[in-house]
Parts: structure tokens; sequence; C-alpha cells
């Protein structure tokens, strides 16, 4: 017999020798919807409160400020910054001292040469501090929002919503997904906490409202 | 009533079963104050951030709940998550291999390893590979596996065995960790101090390079959906995303029990679990990905369903729910057992409370016969749970079975002997009066911390996996004559 059909043929058994319990109905009378609609100013005020918790920096934007403030979260990179090749226009700010690298199946050397890679994102959510990339053409292949030091991420604040129910109905599951709530982190040197260990160490989030 | 036996983890690979017994491995552990301290303070510092952002959720309980039924209904139908999760993984690319048990699995990876040709793997944090001894199994073909998370880089440079499941390093401190670093690093700063973010920037420097270079990662999974055949690592330090993106294969070794029916049964989850083990809101870094994604991440992808035990306690009525844990650690935290002992005196990689009902469910109670009475019974496991296992009563329902099974055997085991030796003493006054007057020697130990660790035989031999109340200076039955006045 296969592995296959014993771990199955064994699950059988098991659930037979145990009564066939019946599947109990799922309570689902937990939050599932936030109080607010997403984009609103509470939620906007939540989700920096928890980012800046995380040591993320956050910038905030008008709709027609966003390469200011990218202006601003990269005035020290040198060297290159990669972008994902489906970056909106206007995000770019111009007069940069860094260079503007687009991901073209960069090796994972040459991604680990640049200052720091600029996206957007899918989806987020307040009460975590959470940004949800989803390898959308803004966002780009997971790796670019690895292996570069800084990370830069448009956030538009309708896309930022309560609960974490609320972000995980905003995605499409089979896309490759990443969350981040914050910039790299351990805890495993006596429970204190340290930023930056693999991924990069600084996040900086450009909230657009 | 329990008919099907299952078939319990093969004896001679992995990691479920310790050498010695709890109460001979506690010993140690008891005696060792550095140790002590460490634990405390960890243990310390997890409960209070944990209760912090727990206490934020009006919803909590309604969540633990709602964690408790998807649990059990996914078990309830276990067969069929699995096949529709294989069914997913391979329409979207990947390959789905099974595997009875430890050996199995060993031998599949390593040889999925050899078809790539690599001779060296970065590995991120999985209690199922440490389970069945994987890196054994790698090295024994040849193969180099390098931990990559910060802790079990840790523990595989200090030589060292985990003994914890979220933070496997916890019984070591920084100077310990900078002594390791220093003589195990090739090429680290001679200058290097102690200071956490210095220690961390030495790992960061060190698991670089090797990032860069691997061509294959091996992962475990928190989660895997079954209806979109999608596989979840949660983590913190990137090392995670690292492993899971950069290499070009990726082979993850999963527990059957750990997938989930819907993508939507993740919003529980993902709320119950990150504040529940490290005391955040979300943990910093968390990856999904179904099968292959052509142009991003690894392109040939292999997932490994692990039985290995499992479905022997799926068979058993009561004791299934420890399948449920989702491995938070929030119990071991909580536990005054093991907040003494650490985890290396449970012999498993599953220690604390949930390793003392799970390890002796996958292995057959006989083979950790001890794991069963090192708890106090207090309770606190099954608060701090967040699918409300209610591993009290599991504890007690394997001594029970221990017991049965000592019956039938005639050969008793140490525990039994241990039990029948406190009741032989408990069961006749004159004994209990002379055991008793012989237990106040113990009090002399027991006076800087008002409780003492062991007491003389024949009650040593159940008190020796627990710390006993100091007893009184005077004994109830001498007290009873002195103020009565009768003959005790
Ligand atoms: S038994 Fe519960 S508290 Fe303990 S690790 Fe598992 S899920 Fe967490």
């Amino acid at each position: 017999m296969s592995a296959r059909e014993e771990v199955l043929g064994r699950i059988r058994a098991a659930n037979a020798a145990a009564g066939h319990p019946a599947p109990p109905t799922v309570p689902r009378d937990y939050h599932r919807e936030g109080t607010h609609p997403a984009g609103a100013p509470e939620l906007l005020d939540l989700f920096r409160d928890r980012l800046v918790d995380y040591k993320a920096t956050v910038l905030d934007a008008p709709a027609d400020g966003v390469a200011e403030a990218v202006r601003t979260a990269l005035a020290d990179a040198t060297g290159n910054v990669v972008v994902p090749p489906g970056l909106p226009d206007g995000w770019w700010p111009d007069g940069l001292a860094a260079s503007r690298l687009t991901d073209d199946r960069l090796s994972p050397a040459e991604l680990d040469t640049a200052a720091a890679v600029l996206t957007g994102c899918a989806s987020a959510c307040a009460t975590t501090g959470t940004i949800a990339l989803d390898g959308s053409p803004d966002q780009g292949r997971r790796a670019i929002t690895l292996v570069p030091d800084v990370h830069v991420c448009v956030v538009r604040a309708e896309q930022v919503v309560q609960t974490v129910p609320e972000m995980l109905a905003a995605l499409e599951p089979t896309r490759p997904i990443t969350f981040v709530s914050g910039p790299s982190a351990t805890s495993d040197i006596e429970l204190e906490r340290v930023e930056g260990v693999h991924g990069p160490r600084t996040l900086i989030v450009v909230l657009v409202a | 009533m329990t008919t099907f036996l299952g078939i319990p983890a093969p004896r001679g690979v992995g990691h479920l079963r310790g050498e010695h017994s709890f109460p001979d491995a506690a010993r140690g552990a008891l005696a060792d104050s550095q140790l002590r301290r460490n634990l405390g303070h960890a243990t310390r510092t997890i409960r209070g951030k944990r209760a912090n952002v727990v206490g934020e959720l009006d919803d909590w309980e309604q969540l633990r709940l709602a964690g408790s039924a998807l649990k059990a209904a996914t078990m309830a139908r276990l067969d069929e998550h699995l096949e529709r999760l294989e069914r997913e993984v391979t329409a979207r690319g990947g390959t789905v291999h099974w595997a009875r048990d430890a050996n199995e699995a060993n031998a599949i990876v390593t040889r999925l390893v050899q078809e790539t040709g690599a001779s060296e793997v970065v590995k991120v944090k999985s209690m199922a590979t440490q389970e069945i001894g994987l890196n054994e199994a790698l090295e024994a073909a040849g193969i180099e596996a390098h931990e990559t998370d910060l802790a079990e880089l840790i523990v595989q440079l200090g030589g060292d065995l985990p003994s914890h499941i979220l933070v496997p390093a916890i019984h070591r401190n920084r100077a310990e960790i900078r002594e390791i670093f220093l003589r195990e690093m090739p090429g680290v700063d001679p200058e290097l101090t102690a200071e956490p973010r210095r220690l961390a920037m030495a790992a960061r420097a060190h698991l670089r390079e090797r990032f860069l270079r691997a061509k294959v990662a091996i992962s475990g999974a928190n989660f895997a959906v079954a209806d979109t055949g999608t596989l979840l690592v949660v983590e913190s330090e990137g090392n995670g995303r690292m492993c899971l993106t950069l290499p070009e294969t990726l082979i993850t070794v999963m527990g059957i029990e750990k997938i989930v029916p819907t993508w939507q049964d993740l919003e529980v989850f993902l709320q119950l679990l990150p504040r529940s083990s490290t005391g955040e809101r979300m943990n910093p870094y968390t990856s999904a990905w179904t099968g292959v994604t052509p142009g991003d991440g690894p392109q040939a992808f292999h997932l490994v369903l692990l039985d290995n035990g499992r479905t022997a306690v799926l068979g058993d009525e009561l004791g299934r729910s420890a399948l449920h844990c989702i491995k938070c650690s929030a119990c071991l935290n909580v536990c005054p057992v093991y907040e003494r002992t650490g985890g290396h005196a449970y012999g498993s990689v599953y220690p604390g409370p949930i390793g003392a009902v799970l390890s002796p469910q996958l292995t057959g109670v006989e083979d950790n016969a001890s794991l069963p009475y090192a708890s106090s019974l207090c309770g606190a496991c099954f608060d701090a749970c967040p699918v409300r296992i209610d591993i009290p009563s599991l504890l007690v329902r394997l001594r029970a079975q221990h017991v049965d099974e000592q019956r039938k055997r005639r050969v008793p085991s140490a525990e039994a002997i241990a039990m029948a030796a406190a009741s032989w003493v408990m069961s006749s006054p004159r004994r209990f009066a002379a055991a008793e007057k012989a237990s106040r020697a113990g009090r002399l130990l027991g006076r800087r911390t008002g409780r003492i660790r062991t007491l003389p035989p024949p009650l040593s031999a159940w008190t020796a996996s627990r710390d006993v109340p100091r007893p009184p200076a005077e004994t109830f039955r001498e007290w009873w004559a002195r103020e009565r006045g009768g003959a005790g």
C-alpha cells in the first residue's frame, strides 16, 4: 500500500475509533468587521500608532505629494533603489542621489547591493499595524522587499482596514503574499527586542490621505 | 471506547524520547541556578507581554471558542481536507509526498535534496523537522543543514538542544551566547560584546552569505489551507522569508494536523497565534505561498505530509484534542513546572504542558511514562491555551492509561513503583507518621525558598519530579496528640 493510502486509511480508522465525531458548528461571533470604514481618520491614527510602536517610520502625504514624501524617505540613500516593474507614475522623485533600478530578475547578490526598495501594497490592517504585499506589479517579487536594507512602502488610506478578517478578505490567497508588521526583529536573546536581523532593518511607510 | 491503537512514532529516530525519565532529567536543571534565572526572567517577560496584548481584544474568548471549534471540525474531516490540499498544491505546480513516519520523511527529504545536487541546505526553524531528526539524517547523507533562526543557530552552534518551542535558546543568557559565537562563528569580530544588538548583527553577517548562495531550503509550516493549497510560515526575523523565496527548491515538512479548511479560517488563527506566543499584535513577517509562482520564489516546491504517530493520537476520543495545538508555547510560559526545569527535562522537542501530553501520545505512553506526572495540574495551561486544549484533564487521563498498562504488564515502571511506594506509606498510619517525621529533616533544606526539592525515601521517589511545600514544624498527628492529649 502506498504511504498516501496508508495514512488516509489510518485517519479514517482513527476517526471511526473516536466515534466519528461530528464537526461542530464554528461560532463566528468575534469581530469580523471593524467599527470604522476603510480609510477612516480613526483607523489611520491607529495604524500610525501601531507602526511607530514597531519602530517603523510613518510619513504622511497628500495624494499629489507621494514623490515628495519618497524623496524625504530616500534622502540618505546612495547607489541603487530597486523598484517593481509596475511602479505607479508620479511616485519616483526627481533629483535623488540614488538611481532607480527596475527589477528584472535581479539576482540575490544584486539585490544585496541595493540601498533600498520602493513599493506599494495590497492591503493594510490598522489594529495590528500590518501591511500585506501580494506580488502585484506595484509590489513586485517577494525577494525585492526582503534583501535591501530599507523598505519604503506607499499605503493609500482606502487600503487601510480595521480588522485582520477584513484584511484577509481583501486578498487573493493564491498569490504569493507577505504580511509585514514593522521591520525585521528578534527577541531571541533574553527576550530583548532587536530590530533588524535578516529582513530590512528600516521600514518607512508613506501614508497617502 | 478506543479500539484503534494506531502506530506510534518509531523508536531510534528523531527527538520525541529522552534518555532519562523526567524526574532524573529535571534534577540537574533544578540544581542549575543560572538556568533557573534565565528561565524565570524569560517566562516572566513573555507572560507580561502576552497579558497586555490579549487584554486589548474584547473578543478574545470568542476567538478561542472559534479556534477550538475550527480545529475539532477540521479533525473530523481530516482525510478530505488533506486530499483537497494535495489536489490544490499539485494543480499549482507543487509535488506532495506522504510519510508514514520519521524514517520515511527523512528518506524523502534526503532524496529530494540529493536530486538537486546540493550538499547544503538552509532551514527555517520547524518543530516537525526537529521531531523527526532531519538534520541528523541529512548529515548522515553528507548534507549540511544550516539553521537560520537566531535561537536555533545559537542552539546548533552550541551543540545543544532547543528547550522552548518558540524561544529555543531561552536557557542561554547573553554572556553564554557571546561565548558560543566567539568559539563557533568563523571570522567573528573578537571584540564582540554581549549586547543583544551586537550579537544579532553578528548572526546577520554570518548567515547573509549562506542565504544568498542557497539552492535548497527546508521549512515547516504553521498552517496549510485545504481549499486553496496555500502554505503559511509565521516568523519574526526574515530568515523564513529568505528561505522561502531565495532558493530554487523549497521542501516543506508538515504534520498532517496543521491544516485548516479555508482561507477565512486564518482570520482566527492569525489573531490567536502571535498574541499567545510572542505577545505581539502581529509577528513581523508571515509568508503565504501556493504551489509555484512563475518568476517569484522557488520554482520547485515539495510538500511532505507527516503522520509519525499523529493518527494514533487522532484515534483517541479525548486525547485527540492535543492535535489542535498551534505551537504557540503560551502553556510553557505559565507552567510552574516548566519554569523551574526548562525544556530539556521533558526529553522531547515538545516540552512543557503540551509536550507532557503530546509526546507520550505520539510515542505510546510507555516510552514517555513519566511525562504525564510532570505537572502540578494547576490549570494555568488551559487558561492560557488559545485553542482551549484541556491539558490537565488529558494529563490525568494519560496517568490512568499508564497505570492500566502497568497492571497488564506486571513489570512495573519507575513511576508505578514510586506511586506504589507513596501509597504503601500513606496506607498505614504508623508508616505515614514515621515518614512525616522523617520529612521534617527536609525543612532545613527548604528554609530559604519555602519549598524543598526532595523528601527522604520512600517519598523521595514520588517527590523527585515536583517541589512540595515545606512540611510544618509539627505534624498534624503531633498537634492532635498534644492538643487533645490522646495517644496518636
Ligand atoms: S497547547 Fe495550547 S497553549 Fe500550549 S502550545 Fe499548544 S496551542 Fe499553545
